[in-house]
């Protein structure tokens, strides 16, 4: 024994007895949780997209998603919530640190009192969705503490991006710098190595919801998974599933799957588009016909047309030819591709990365006549009459004109001509101040190869761009307005052309109006202007780029006649099927404007024309 | 006399934990006792097969409920090593202050425990408020009182909040300040010193033979505590010693284990003084795409009851391939408890067996 002491020093524990007693007299007496507590959850419904996150996480399995019919899923957005089960969750908050949105959140009420086992499991909500069941602290009553009788404004542990168990940065992709890439037409962005594509698809948290809006219904998250095992042949299967055009898309889709990715929430989407891209860019083309499996295609005799080697022409032509059609496509310039090649800029699609995609499928047996218009070197009427099924993609290739006074001039040009002449190689006459009249990624194409151009010419970029929108609603993707900015393109949004000063043949410039809405109140387009205020831009050579129409020529009249239509466009079925049971129809003239699109109603298409053969022939 | 079979738990007043011992006892004297554990087998190890190296986090932890820190620690270190992950310096020292606190907290608790069974109940109820103190400070720091669920793999769950240190500061000063109490209740109460001088006495040289750890070591004489024979965290980077006693028997435990206390509360002490500053936790991958190169790993902590290992294997999936807990009631309720108990008297089952510290759950993984 260390110290002897007398037996009776254990009496001194009297003393207590006239000390205050530390115990609570609980529920009289309540203790305040931690800030931190980890108690019930709370759900913000409004920020909540029904990702499942939490669901896949819980250890327990004390999560599950439920469909809730008031709320309308949108593009990035479910109808569903979570709902817990307080008889498996263990209150560890994996679930809050996985939450992309943050919407997901721990209170500090801990209590349930209720004699219905039942009532165990919550759809949780919070105080801002749900005012009936979380009260103000004063109307609060610990004795009736329940799921449903919680206390408003008592959060405990809340998410932290610096914790959280996603990484909400992007890994950064290189990229020429804009005073390197403005003077040639070298691709801007370098694309990914195998560490960088590696890293940034085991951001993926496979939510499926980029799927969910992919117009092609691509398998992203099966691909992403690929990717981040190393397993390129694998990627590539997931992709020419739905896509044959993945170098394309991998470069110049309209990335909705990345606009609707959880993880633009708090950070940045994963670069799904730049995944795809990495993927073909590492497999050469000598492989594709073994890893799809596509040496041997067995023929079943039949024969189909396609007009026009856009992507909605390549798609609908690649997925015959997998299901046995000899297909041939016309295409009235001298090479394939359509507006992938004739209206988007080298710099953001180099050739060599169409023609991969489209020398591929050219391997499996597609057929490609060039420099054959339809409607003039061979008619749509021999061609129905010497195929089984026609598929017309023809696009949108004829630029849309202003009218304003002035627009006549023969130095006033449409974007989409210019584009397709210097993919041609002819010459452009450009001039030192150039103004380009509109706000989509058409008129950022031909700002900033006219801006190359210039540069070579000049050693200077002087382009004025100008819209109707406000730059906030500016059609364009936001990265092409930034690069169009940082290669000097000066911008000048929320005004509309009013005529164009034109002194002895010569332009001088242009007037704009300051344009006060561009939608009426329905969302229609009818743009509003304010005539007092103007503004005046030097000029020698103005560009429109206000949109683009569709060229319809090839149709002969009795064709026009037999047509069916909706409206002014042609009425058709879900496989783009006109009401001519031979004639299908996809691209921008179906739906559009973009790639993406335009292979999945060639996707669409070439089941159709399957079934239809089938059933009809 | 007649040789009797005698059940000795799980429903026995002088039982702590759903344990069991079978003893035949003839008289008071106890001539074999044979542990028998199994009645809180919840198959910890084979979950975690099915679980991401993500979701065991949360589930480890619930292996010891008196002190899930540990757990936690042995996790977190087994996957960093398996994986090659980096722990901030930061981190590391809050993780040796927090494992600190838990080792006060778990000794408080054996405290109770170890008073109430031989009838100490004051102290008992100190004990208890005491170790109360300690978790509102692990409430404030994780958000839970009793399972923590805060060292992750990678640093931390949270940093301290503001004025953190203080509050641990002025906490264990308050408790501090009973330990004059505790000793002359307790410690140094003639009866409480007849009640376990002598009881359940094993020599240095049994206790290595049979696998004994932490204070059932450290009560023969023999200075083993893996913070100074393998440091982890930050306690190579501090000075503290280690509380031995030569006797062996139930008394030098429970003095080994009040030594400790006093000796962990003046470690946090130093531990807050050097507490650098910076990042607390490097991020591991995604958890859905988490997936650890195939090996294995066997990392081991000083729990409050001696010896933590965790044999981890990855067989390059995202799922650990198998997980062992090497505990240190393991060898102490089985094979020490038995051996010690033949020859002993029946009023001394209970004494003995919680003077060795057994928590159940941690023998039933």
């Amino acid at each position: 024994m260390d110290k002897k002491t007398s037996i009776l020093s254990p009496l001194k524990a009297l003393k207590y007895l006239f000390k205050k007693p530390k115990t609570l007299r609980y529920p009289f007496e309540l203790k305040e949780p931690a800030k931190r507590y980890r108690g019930l959850h709370l759900n913000d419904w409004d920020k909540c997209t029904g990702c499942g996150n939490c669901a896949d996480i819980c250890p327990n399995e004390a999560i599950v998603m439920k469909e809730i019919p008031e709320i309308e899923a949108k593009d990035g957005e479910r109808n569903e919530r979570p709902e817990i089960d307080y008889g498996r969750c263990c209150f560890c908050g994996l679930c809050v640190d996985i939450c992309p949105t943050g919407s997901l959140r721990l209170s500090r009420d801990y209590f349930h009192i209720h004699f219905d086992p039942g009532t165990f499991k919550l759809l949780v909500k919070d105080e801002k969705t749900d005012k009936e069941h979380f009260l103000p602290g004063e109307e609060y009553s610990v004795f009736k503490a329940s799921l449903a009788h919680r206390r408003e404004k008592y959060e405990g542990f809340s998410p932290d991006l610096e914790y959280a168990l996603f990484d909400p940065e992007r890994v950064k992709m290189s990229e020429v710098p804009s005073e390197e890439r403005k003077a040639s037409f070298i691709e801007q962005v370098k694309g990914f190595s195998r560490e960088e594509a590696g890293k940034e698809a085991s951001r993926c948290l496979e939510c499926k919801l980029c799927e969910e809006v992919c117009p092609a219904e691509m398998d992203i998250v099966d691909y992403i998974r690929n990717i981040w095992e190393n397993n390129l042949e694998g990627a590539v299967r997931d992709i020419y599933k739905t896509n044959p055009l993945p170098s394309v898309c991998g470069r110049v889709c309209t990335h909705n799957c990345e606009s609707a990715c959880v993880l633009g929430h708090q950070g940045e989407a994963v670069s799904i588009r730049w995944l795809k891209r990495y993927v073909v860019d590492n497999l050469s083309l000598s492989e594709y016909q073994k890893v799809l499996e596509t040496e041997k295609i067995k023929s079943v005799g039949k024969r189909v047309a396609v007009v026009g080697a856009g992507p909605g022409g390549l798609a609908t032509a690649y997925y015959l030819r997998l299901m046995g059609y000899e297909v041939v496509i016309f295409e009235k310039l001298p090479k394939p591709g359509g507006m992938l090649r004739y209206g988007i800029p080298e710099y953001r699609l180099p050739y060599e990365a169409l023609d991969k995609d489209i020398e591929y499928i050219k391997s499996v047996g597609v057929k490609i006549k060039c420099d054959t218009t339809v409607g003039e070197d061979i008619s749509l009427a021999e061609l129905r009459d010497n195929y089984d099924a026609v598929f017309v993609s023809t696009g949108f290739d004829k630029g849309r004109s202003t009218g304003v006074p002035g627009s006549e001039n023969p130095h006033v040009f449409q974007a989409i001509e210019l584009l397709r002449k210097v993919t041609m190689g002819e010459e452009i006459e450009v001039t030192d101040k150039i103004v380009v009249i509109g706000g989509g990624d058409v008129a950022m194409d031909i700002s900033r190869t006219l801006g190359r151009l210039q540069m070579k010419k000049f050693g200077a970029v002087d382009i004025t761009l100008s819209c109707l929108e406000t730059r906030d609603i500016m059609p364009a993707t936001p990265e092409e307005i930034e690069e169009a900015l940082e290669e000097g393109v000066k911008l000048y949004p929320g005004w509309g052309p009013e005529k164009i000063i034109v002194e002895d043949g010569e332009i001088k410039s242009i007037v704009m109006k300051k344009c006060l809405r561009v939608f009426d109140e329905q969302g229609k387009f009818s743009p509003e202007f304010d005539t007092e205020e103007k503004i005046e831009f030097e000029g020698t050579m103005i560009v429109e780029a206000i949109g683009q129409a569709p060229d319809f020529s090839f149709l002969s009249e009795d064709i026009k006649e037999k047509l069916e239509y909706e409206g002014r466009r042609m009425k058709v079925n879900e496989y783009g099927q006109t009401s001519l049971s031979w004639l299908f129809i996809g691209g921008d003239i179906l739906r559009g404007p973009d790639v993406i699109n335009a292979i999945d109603t060639g996707h669409k298409a070439a089941r159709g024309i399957d079934r239809f053969i089938a059933v009809e022939k | 006399m007649r040789e009797v079979e005698l059940y000795f738990g799980p429903q026995h007043l002088g039982m702590v934990g759903n344990f069991s011992i079978t003893l035949n006892v003839e008289g008071d004297k106890i001539l074999k006792a044979t542990a028998d554990p199994g009645f809180l087998h919840r198959g910890f190890e084979k979950l975690m097969e099915y679980r991401t190296w993500m979701q065991n986090f949360p589930i480890v932890c619930r292996i010891n409920v008196v002190e899930p820190d540990h757990m936690e620690m042995v996790y977190a270190m087994a996957v960093e090593k398996l994986a090659g992950i980096e722990v901030p310096e930061r981190a590391e020292w809050i993780r040796s202050i927090y494992l600190e606190l838990a080792r006060v907290g778990s000794h408080l608790f054996g405290l109770w425990a170890y008073s109430n069974m031989l009838g100490f109940d004051t102290v008992a109820q100190w004990a208890m408020y005491h170790r109360d103190l300690i978790l509102d400070l692990f409430e404030e720091l994780t958000g839970g009182r009793v399972y923590h669920i805060y060292i992750w793999p990678g640093g931390v769950r949270r940093d301290f909040p503001e004025g953190f240190t203080d509050k641990i500061v002025e906490t264990l000063h308050s408790i501090g300040k009973c330990v004059p109490d505790y000793n002359d209740i307790f410690f140094n109460n003639p009866l409480f010193y007849e009640r376990t001088h002598g009881i359940g006495k094993i020599t240095r040289e049994e206790a290595e033979k049979w696998g004994g750890v932490g204070q059932v070591l450290r009560a023969t004489g023999k200075s083993f505590d893996i913070r100074k024979v393998q440091p982890y965290a930050a306690y190579d980077k501090v000075d503290f010693d280690i509380p031995t006693r030569e006797e062996g028997d139930a008394y030098s435990r429970v003095m080994v284990i009040r030594d400790e206390m006093i000796e962990s509360v003046h470690l946090i002490f130093k531990l807050i003084e050097g507490l650098p500053k910076g990042e607390v936790y490097n991020k591991v991958p995604n958890p859905f795409k988490w997936k650890i190169g195939e090996g294995e790993s066997y990392v081991r902590v000083e729990s409050s009851r001696g010896e933590l290992g965790l044999y981890l294997v990855s067989d390059g999936g995202d799922k650990p391939y198998r997980a062992h807990f090497r505990t240190p009631s393991y060898s102490h309720g089985l094979t020490i408890l038995e051996k010690v108990l033949e020859g002993s008297n029946i009023s001394d089952v209970g004494n003995i067996m919680i003077s060795m510290y057994v928590v159940a759950p941690e023998i039933d993984r």
